[in-house]
């Protein structure tokens, strides 16, 4: 391979693997902080996060697409009530699959058949009621503003959509470090994370901070499937469990339970399979397809945490005596 | 328990066999009720098993009388039967090797599905005009080899464990079950992808014309009312008890072997485990290749009964399905494992297909029920379809209602005997 | 009165969910369908299911009018093999049934169709494109499909590309699904032998969305062509981002894109330059198909999927040679072994396309056509139409 296709390929590479990662990251969020409270991982964020993918593409298409409205304040509109919707349904989810399971000391794998249980149920629901109205792979209505190109090097754009994603998705990491580290439920939450009982001790209700926690982090799975229906134009009632799959990968990744290192995670994830998609067939000269991508993601994963156990960016785990 | 012969027993003798007749020649069809019948001849075998309940000497000939005697009567009658007993089978032992992994050791294993995938490759290329092809001459292996390959798949499923096992056991909790997701993932990918540059797998397109073992058996009983397909299904059942059979002892023996307890130290508190002399990685690695050793002898058995392998049959979901067996039935609980495979398979394969099909019956003939027409069931509620949700809603229902399984594993006390040498 | 009515229905349906056939003159006769109709490939395997559904309400008069009792049954294969295998031997030991149509995933097909073989029990595929299907000797008297083959349609894209196109340096990606391996296999031997220059030849998992690891690559390259075998799902977000990141190169895929939902998925300012192949010709631009897509949607609700046209005509032979092998037998209930033995004999016009057999099961002469893709499913046009006979048949 020559040194000028590396540099005439880098650029673009770089710029869809950052996008891609962070997609995966904003997903991830949502695995790492229900993990970060409760040590659970929580198997149904994939389909709520697809619950937020569908609500917004219906939305965009059957009652925003006639008004009159700015495509970014359709798309934010679209944000908010995929958010709502999917905020909702972890909530719901919380309180009848995961509360009852923690109330009667079941054994720490009960919740994860639960989640099973919680996703097979979505997808065919979701499924049943899309259905009703036709074929249930939905494509994203067509907004020309998020195609449009922003040039990124004199040979190369990227479309209007990946700053969009760039700029929500950091967004979302800020407001909720600054959620975490700064208010006074963040406060609640980190107490809650380190030590249930003590925290229960103090006045914290235990119960109403992890309502909040699936809530927050339902919230952000709907915006992160918002963003994914704008990203890649199609959404169906089994979409969520690749990206569901990856981000939490990636979560792992960057350390679970810690909300930069699943931001990190993302990122990392998606340049990889980016990178490694593009440069190793043309360095193996087709031998090593594309679709190796995924076994030398996970080879990579593996290496990292044989070197890192606790990931990228996770606490070392303290070994209590 | 008691001395003598209780009410009770009468009671499961008599019941075993008026069921065992009915099934043989009443119900003997594919509907709700032969269903539910053939459930019902089931409900001996989980009473017959509690031998805290009913008495060994009653409980075991009532278990075997349904195993060795009705199961196979009925199966030779209507072959479904036997298939999905097989498919029980094979699960359970599936079951059983995740229990060492997940239920004894405490290690959380989500890509089990791998090392199946294993031994029904393993099988499929060397008895395959595939395999033939790629490996030159000797190949492919007649059909009977299968029970040396099985013998076989038990330490290359038992290598691959413990080779994948090694760089990652130092890993803890959910970090090592993304790790075990991952291998289980690389595994399906390999299968899938190695069509190139080399190709061993034959790649999506799957491997075709896998021998089996016994033809000629099956063909000599072959009769105008059993046909040799019959009597093969019969071949495998017969194969099937004998694993499950086997994988059962090895549990029990394992369960309470030093080893066992090793691995129940390190499930329980892997410090204290270490600081009273168990070396962690060894016993891990000890635990991770056993259960990977029956999943392999497993797969050589798929192989053979489906004559066809491809990368689909190894996805994660059945690495969750097993998954769900296991903590279904109840973690660590031989009998409880067990039943969640029996419980699963027969959920899936049968109860809902049957009551999807009574359905879509009931709407065929238009069915009125208050004098509203089933005919009027728009299409959008095709019964089959939802055969995954209703299964979803019942894995939610039954995790609340035995958070610890159908049955919970019990801490048996420990005898003196074994308590001085744990390591 | 009416209570009567339901206790008759009740106790005539208790009984035959019993599997025992309730005192007609004749008996009853089931049809099977096998698709996936629950997880993500349903929306093909459900277009088999009602395709079928519309076959049995409309031919099965036939039958009926004999004295039988139809009903169609459909199963879910959950396009899990294990599944397949185990509906296949509950509808193998059900004597009701003397036809199956399905599957839609070949790697379900195969060993279900080796359980039906078991007892003679014929199986019509209404999508099975992998040759080996209809190639093993093992289930030569009973495996059938209505669709073409994918070691032709895959050598008759390349012929278009290479010598309509005029396609030199070219891009194969496929789905790493049984179908689209096979089919991107065939073309890139044929293409090669056409003396095309395949720079890149590399699966994608067919649950991948993003592309832009190859197109990156792509952009440098610039290929006149890029092939896809796999399903309009992932063709149409090809599609999308090929033109987003501004490659003008054709794109060509086989019949998994003969969808109206690919111009959806891919938006209808992005569909220039893009081709398929299939078997089928156009359900706009067929009389037969017009009609047939009318009653499908007024029946269903629903525009008709490629494979409910499929699904249609599979079970519609299926329905004609019981018919046939019912009449050949005075009119009584035939067996399992006769009424396979007539599918191969039976000749109509479908609405995908004039249905013959040969001694394989292959349809006997399958037309491949070439289609343009508009802007709509309705702006398809029909490029060029290939007569191909079947290979090894007679």
């Amino acid at each position: 391979m020559s040194f000028q296709l590396a540099l005439e390929l880098l650029p673009p590479t770089l710029a869809d693997g950052l996008i891609l990662g962070l997609l995966y990251a904003t997903i991830a969020l949502g695995y790492t902080m229900v993990y970060g409270v409760l040590g659970l991982i929580n198997f149904a964020h994939s389909e709520i996060f697809m619950v937020g993918a569908v609500v917004a593409v219906e939305l965009l298409t059957y009652v925003l697409a006639g008004s009159s409205l700015h495509p970014v304040a359709q798309l934010v509109l679209a944000m908010i009530v995929a958010a709502a919707v999917s905020a909702a349904l972890a909530g719901l989810a919380e309180r009848i699959a995961y509360r009852p399971l923690r109330r009667s000391n079941a054994p720490k794998l009960a919740p994860l058949i639960t989640a099973i249980g919680i996703s097979l149920f979505l997808q065919d629901a979701v499924r049943f009621v899309e259905s009703l109205f036709g074929q249930f792979i939905r494509p994203f209505p067509s907004m020309p503003f998020f195609d449009i190109p922003l040039p990124l090097t004199p040979n190369d754009s990227v479309p209007m959509k990946s700053l969009v994603i760039l700029i929500v998705a950091g967004a979302m990491l800020a407001g909720l470090r600054y959620t975490v580290n700064q208010t006074r439920l963040g406060k609640a939450i980190r107490a809650v994370a380190t030590d249930r009982m003590a925290a229960s001790l103090m006045g914290i209700d235990v119960n109403r901070i992890v309502m909040l926690t699936f809530l927050i982090g339902g919230a952000l799975a709907g915006v992160a499937g918002t963003l994914y229906a704008l990203q890649f134009g199609r959404v169906d009632p089994f979409s969520g469990f690749i990206p569901g799959l990856k981000a939490f990968t990636a979560a792992v990744l960057g350390g679970i339970g810690s909300i930069p290192g699943a931001m990190v995670g993302g990122i990392v994830l998606g340049l990889i399979e980016m990178l490694i998609g593009t440069f190793v067939p043309i360095l193996t000269n087709n031998a090593i397809g594309t679709e190796y991508k995924d076994i030398f993601a996970f080879g990579i994963l593996i290496l990292i945490l044989i070197f890192k156990p606790t990931g990228l960016l996770g606490r070392p785990s303290t070994e209590k005596v | 328990m008691a001395p003598g012969f209780p009410k009770r027993s009468v009671w499961l003798i008599a019941y075993t066999l008026a069921v065992t007749l009915l099934c043989v020649f009443v119900f003997t069809g594919n509907g709700l009720i032969d269903t539910a019948a053939f459930l019902a001849l089931l409900v001996p075998l989980f009473i017959a098993s509690d031998f805290d309940k009913c008495d060994p000497r009653v409980g075991m000939p009532v278990f075997a009388f349904v195993l060795l005697c009705a199961l196979p009567i009925i199966g030779m009658r209507n072959t479904f039967y036997l298939d999905v007993a097989i498919q029980v089978g094979i699960f359970a032992v599936l079951a059983l090797g995740l229990n060492i992994v997940v239920g004894f050791a405490g290690l959380l294993d989500l890509g089990f599905i791998a090392f199946f995938a294993v031994g029904a490759y393993l099988w499929a290329i060397v008895s395959s005009p595939h395999g033939a092809a790629l490996l030159g001459v000797g190949f492919p292996l007649q059909g009977d080899a299968f029970f040396v390959v099985a013998v076989a798949a038990v330490f290359v499923a038992a290598g691959t464990g413990a080779l994948l096992g090694l760089p990652v056991l130092r890993l803890k909790g959910d970090y090592l079950a993304i790790v075990t997701l991952g291998f289980g993932e690389v595994i399906r990918v390999l299968a899938n992808n190695l069509d190139k540059p080399v190709n061993i797998t034959n790649g999506p397109q799957g491997i075709a014309a896998i021998a089996q073992p016994l033809t000629e058996v099956a063909g000599a009983l072959a009769t105008t009312t059993a046909p040799a397909f019959k009597w093969q299904a019969l071949i495998y059942y017969a194969v099937v008890l004998t694993l499950v059979l086997v994988a059962v002892l090895a549990n029990r023996r394992l369960d309470s072997s030093s080893i066992g307890r090793s691995w129940l130290a390190i499930r329980e508190d892997e410090i204290a485990a270490q600081a009273m002399g168990i070396p962690l990685v060894r016993t891990k690695l000890i635990a991770f290749a056993t259960g990977a050793a029956f999943a392999g002898t497993m797969g050589v058995l798929f192989a053979a009964k489906q004559t066809f392998v491809s990368p689909e049959s190894f996805d994660f979901n059945q690495s969750i399905g097993v998954l769900a067996m296991i903590v279904l039935g109840g973690l660590g609980s031989i009998r409880g494992v067990m039943m969640g495979a029996g419980l699963v398979t027969i959920l899936n394969l049968q109860v809902l297909k049957s009551l999807s099909a009574g359905l879509n019956h009931l709407r065929a003939t238009g069915f009125e029920i208050f004098g509203w027409s089933f005919a009027n069931l728009p299409t959008q509620f095709e019964p089959s379809k939802y055969e995954r949700l209703i299964f979803g809603l019942i894995l939610i229902a039954m995790m609340l209602y035995r958070p610890r399984g159908l049955v919970p594993a019990q801490r048996r006390p420990i005898s003196a005997k074994n308590a001085g040498r744990v390591s | 009165m009416r209570l009567m009515k339901t206790l008759t229905a009740a106790t005539t349906s208790l009984l035959l969910l019993t599997g025992a056939a309730i005192a007609e003159d004749k008996g009853t006769i089931k049809i099977v369908t096998q698709s996936p109709l629950s997880g993500q490939q349903s929306v093909a395997g459900e277009g088999i299911m009602l395709g079928a559904q519309l076959a049995v309400a409309q031919f099965g008069k036939q039958l009926t009018d004999m004295g039988f009792q139809l009903s169609l049954q459909p199963e879910d294969d959950q396009a899990t093999p294990n599944v397949g295998v185990a509906n296949a031997n509950r509808i193998l030991n059900d004597p009701a049934v003397l036809g199956v149509v399905g599957h839609y995933n070949s790697g379900v097909a195969i060993p279900s169709s080796e359980v039906y073989a078991k007892d003679n029990l014929v199986m019509v595929s209404p999508a099975n494109t992998n040759p080996a299907i209809t190639d093993r000797e093992t289930t030569r008297a009973i495996a059938n499909r209505i669709c073409g083959r994918d070691d032709i349609q895959g050598p008759a894209g390349a012929n278009f590309a290479m010598d309509t196109l005029k396609a030199k340096k070219v891009y194969i990606i496929n789905d790493k699904s049984a179908y689209g391996s096979g089919i991107a296999q065939t073309f890139e031997a044929a293409a090669r032998k056409n003396g095309a220059n395949v720079i890149l030849s590399t699966g994608m998992d067919q649950n991948e969305t993003d592309f832009s690891s190859i197109l990156n690559r792509a952009r440098v390259d610039q290929p006149d062509l890029i092939y896809y075998g796999g399903t309009y799902p992932q063709g149409g977000l090809i599609i999308k981002q090929m033109r987003q990141k501004g490659l003008k190169a054709a794109f060509l895929g086989g019949d998994g894109l003969d969808s109206g939902d690919l111009q959806k998925i891919a938006g209808p300012e992005n569909m220039t330059n893009a081709y398929f192949t299939t078997t089928a010709l156009p359900l706009s631009q067929m009389p037969a198909a017009a009609a047939f897509a009318q009653t499908y949607k007024a029946k269903f609700n629903k525009d008709p999927e490629v494979y409910s046209a499929y699904g249609y005509d599979s079970a519609r032979v299926v329905i004609e040679a019981i018919v046939a092998a019912a009449k050949a037998k005075g009119g009584t209930m035939p067996s399992r072994a006769a009424v396979a033995e007539a599918v191969r004999g039976v000749k109509f016009d479908g609405v995908t396309g004039a249905i013959a057999f040969n001694n394989r099961g292959d349809i006997a002469s399958a037309k491949y056509v070439v289609i343009e893709a508009g802007k709509s499913a309705d702006a398809n046009k029909i490029v060029k139409i290939i007569d191909v006979a079947a290979p090894g048949g007679s």
